[in-house]
């Protein structure tokens, strides 16, 4: 079973969510980070990393003795990262989408494919979990595929808690695409109401059971779970807003180390999780 | 012209209620909301979308089923695995580079544009404002962000207006990236925590890479002091200046609901008092005079 941690707005509390109850859980149990832009879940768990394996994309590279200037390269690239000269071909690396069309295109077969890094993938264990997460290289762009690269580590057999980054556009998709379970993160103030909307809708799009935690839930107001039952998103866990929970989460600690009864906390919503699974959840 | 961009790499450090407020002091000002993913600037400015336009982003492969003769290539050539079996492209997976499109041999592949998202020139009781809302799904975002930020200079240009501020998209990368060549500085919000330390110092790099001058505030700093220390130490080692610090503050959340700025809600409070005097940090910094050149090329 694959459970996508998601939020919309930043810093409502994945990563809170996601670590804890990957560590409150009874069964065989992975956690991958897919907000590889900005990785956090390590700074909480402080894995034992085992391997790292970078991530390539491959960029061509034109041989100018068999260039004949056709431009074909150029006419078929849509990201304009080929310029076609006189004497000399320019390739700009950063707006390349790896898609290999000008290699499949050009008549002189005068173009091979080097590799650019783009970012890479630490593999490990932290408290006896499987831990994988992927870190963007800074100044690249492209994050989907160092998340499908983390996600390739999927474990079938076990359950899969995935940390996934803020927003609604390709790098969440890639991260909750093909999910049993999307739980949404949220915190009860305007900005976390509007971009809970916008999670909904992309969940709505991907067709993926989901629900609901209200973290600093006494904070804000009661929109959110008007919302939510307007909806009918199921609420599964609330967490207030406790400035004990805030300097533990500051000095980057787990809540059930310092806090234990919110291990059992995390053992409900994850009984509650797999009800919603199991019962085809809520995906309308 | 200036353009101030507020980064922070993690999410929800305050980012958005920290430029609503600094719209509340700024002159001559034209706002930019970058965050084209989740943007929230428009809740505290309630802009009047005066005029709306589409954003064509791109493209998206649709295969002609009469024409196609299920040769197999455009699945041979598409890198993205957006092509299954049954000759259906999934516009999902579909990157819009338009190569099986090029090399059907039966040219059974069309290619429209579509429309991802729209983009919005406003007017707000604290100034104009361009913002931008990206389609749920969409790629592209970069170049939206591009676009919006375009949009805003023009606007500045034409009402003679010295400052373009920007509310940045989290993370690093391709958005972030968009909002930030050519800038003149970045403002990076830290928040005293691990992970906002981690995710601070990636945006700190990011701002050396590119080679945008950068500064730091932090907030909420007395959630917790030794990491607000270790935020200065840092900021000290790389040589990144630190504008103030903001006290963790209900009223920020309490504002948020009456869609105000806290300067319109409670001018008095201890967050409002920071604020001024850190944005008077910000206004004497010498970037803020002096012409900045930066040679950096516009990135997707």
């Amino acid at each position: 079973m694959i459970i996508s941690i998601a939020s919309g707005k930043g810093g409502t509390g994945k990563t809170t969510i996601s670590t804890n109850l990957a560590l409150s859980i009874n069964q065989k149990v992975q956690l991958l980070d897919c907000d590889v832009e900005e990785p956090n879940c390590h700074l909480f768990l402080d894995p034992v990393m085992e391997t790292l394996e970078p991530v390539i994309a491959p960029v061509p590279q034109i041989n100018l003795e068999k260039c004949t200037f056709c431009k074909k390269c150029m006419d078929i690239c849509r990201f304009g990262a080929i310029a076609v000269l006189k004497k000399d071909v320019l390739i700009f690396d950063n707006l390349c989408h790896s898609c290999g069309g000008c290699f499949e295109i050009c008549p002189e077969d005068a173009i091979i494919e080097k590799e650019r890094s783009l970012g890479e993938i630490e593999q490990g264990t932290a408290r006896e979990i499987p831990f994988i997460h992927g870190r963007l290289d800074i100044g690249q762009v492209m994050v989907p595929p160092i998340i499908k690269k983390v996600r390739s580590y999927t474990d079938p057999d076990i359950v899969t808690i995935i940390d996934a980054p803020p927003g609604t556009s390709c790098p969440v998709i890639a991260a909750m695409n093909h999910a049993d379970f999307i739980l949404l993160v949220t915190e009860p103030t305007p900005f976390g109401l509007h971009d809970l909307k916008l999670a909904v809708e992309t969940v709505k799009i991907l067709n993926i059971p989901h629900g609901l935690v209200i973290n600093r839930a006494d904070l804000g107001n009661d929109e959110v779970k008007k919302y939510a039952i307007k909806e009918r998103i199921p609420i599964l866990m609330e967490i207030p807003f406790d400035k004990k929970i805030a300097q533990i989460y500051s000095k980057g600690e787990m809540i059930i180390d310092k806090l234990p009864e919110y291990k059992e906390k995390f053992q409900i919503l994850f009984d509650k999780i797999e009800q919603q699974v199991l019962a085809g959840g809520q995906s309308k | 012209m200036k353009e101030l961009v507020i980064l922070s790499g993690k999410g929800g450090t305050g980012k958005t209620t920290i430029t609503a407020a600094f719209a509340s002091l700024a002159e001559n000002m034209v706002l930019c909301d970058c965050d084209v993913d989740a943007a929230d600037l428009h809740l505290i400015l309630k802009p009047d979308f005066n005029t709306t336009s589409d954003f064509k982003g791109g493209n998206e492969a649709v295969i002609d089923q009469d024409k196609c003769t299920e040769c197999g290539r455009c699945i041979e050539v598409c890198r993205f695995d957006a092509v299954n079996s049954i000759f259906q492209v999934d516009p999902i997976a579909c990157e819009g580079c338009g190569v099986c499109v090029d090399l059907c041999p039966e040219q059974a592949i069309d290619f429209p544009e579509t429309i991802c998202g729209q983009w919005y020139i406003s007017d707000t009781r604290l100034g104009p404002m361009v913002h931008a809302r990206l389609g749920i799904a969409q790629e592209n975002s970069g170049k939206l962000v591009s676009l919006v930020r375009q949009e805003a200079k023009k606007i500045a240009q034409k009402k003679n207006l010295t400052l373009i501020l920007t509310d940045g998209p989290p993370g690093v990368g391709c958005p972030v990236i968009a909002s930030i060549g050519q800038a003149t500085s970045i403002l990076i919000i830290a928040e005293p925590t691990v992970s906002g330390i981690h995710d601070m110092e990636r945006v700190g790099q990011l701002s050396r890479h590119f080679n945008i001058p950068a500064m730091i505030l932090i907030n909420k700093f007395d959630l917790n002091l030794d990491q607000t220390k270790k935020i200065e130490t840092l900021a000290q080692k790389t040589n990144i200046k630190i504008v103030g610090k903001i006290p963790f503050d209900k009223t920020f959340t309490q504002a948020m609901i009456k869609a105000k700025t806290i300067f319109e809600y409670n001018k008095d409070s201890q967050a409002s008092i920071e604020i001024r005097q850190i944005w008077n940090n910000i206004i004497s910094m010498p970037w803020f005079h002096s012409p900045v050149t930066n040679n950096i090329i516009q990135h997707l």
